[in-house]
């Protein structure tokens, strides 16, 4: 799995964040490279740039092993991301992937999956609850 | 990937787009835009190539170097923002 990250600040900019501030949250600094996207031309092929302040905002992009984008996740700058939520989308797109299975709402690895079938058509009901969502 | 030398301006190539293909002569508008492709589910990933801080140093970073494996693309608003 790969991760990249993604602001219009200049690689140099990214260089001293990393060193300044990053270092001191992850030992040795974030395991990962941070891009430069001068201009929001990247940001805005991906529909995140923000023409009036400049940048872009927070945006998540999770892309499977065909480079197709699987699940995406846009939001205005002042709420942090659920990285815990992104590690759930990543397990169960590589579940379905995998087993042609479909999961529910709230599905986390080890619960259960549904294989789409004519029969299982107005039968959900009875394989699935609602409360399932939350445990 | 060699790492490239700490120039004032690099030149990575940002969005690699394709020109939409003429299909009618007469329409000068589809003649001057190149196809930008927007991120949609489901849908190819737009590709690019933009400069990058790894580690010690700056190297130009494809997306589509990566094809084959599980990819997440986050972009965020700045250095040294709060959240």
């Amino acid at each position: 799995m790969e991760f990249l990250a993604i602001s219009t600040n200049s690689h140099f900019s990214h260089k001293i964040w990393q060193e300044v501030e990053l270092s001191k949250m992850v030992e040795g600094g974030v395991p990962f490279p941070l891009l430069a996207d001068a201009g929001g031309r990247v940001g805005q092929l991906y529909g995140v740039y923000d023409e009036q302040s400049g940048v872009d905002i927070r945006g998540r992009f999770l892309i499977d092993p065909d480079f197709n984008i699987r699940a995406m996740e846009v939001m205005t700058t002042e709420v942090g991301r659920n990285v815990v939520e992104l590690l759930r989308q990543v397990k169960a797109f590589q579940h379905v992937v995998k087993t042609g299975e479909v999961t529910p709402a709230g599905w986390q690895p080890g619960k259960k999956t549904l294989k789409p079938s004519p029969a299982l058509a107005g039968k959900v009901w009875m394989e699935w609850k609602p409360e399932e969502a939350f445990d | 990937m060699p790492e490239k030398p700490a120039g004032c301006a690099t030149p990575s190539k940002g969005p690699i787009v394709q020109k939409k293909p003429e299909v009618n002569p007469t329409e000068i508008a589809s003649k001057k835009e190149a196809f930008m492709e927007i991120a949609r589910v489901g849908k190819p990933a737009p590709d690019f190539e933009l400069t990058a801080f790894q580690g010690e140093g700056f190297k130009n970073i494809r997306l589509s170097d990566h094809k084959g494996k599980w990819i997440v693309v986050c972009f965020y608003p700045g250095d040294f923002t709060f959240v």
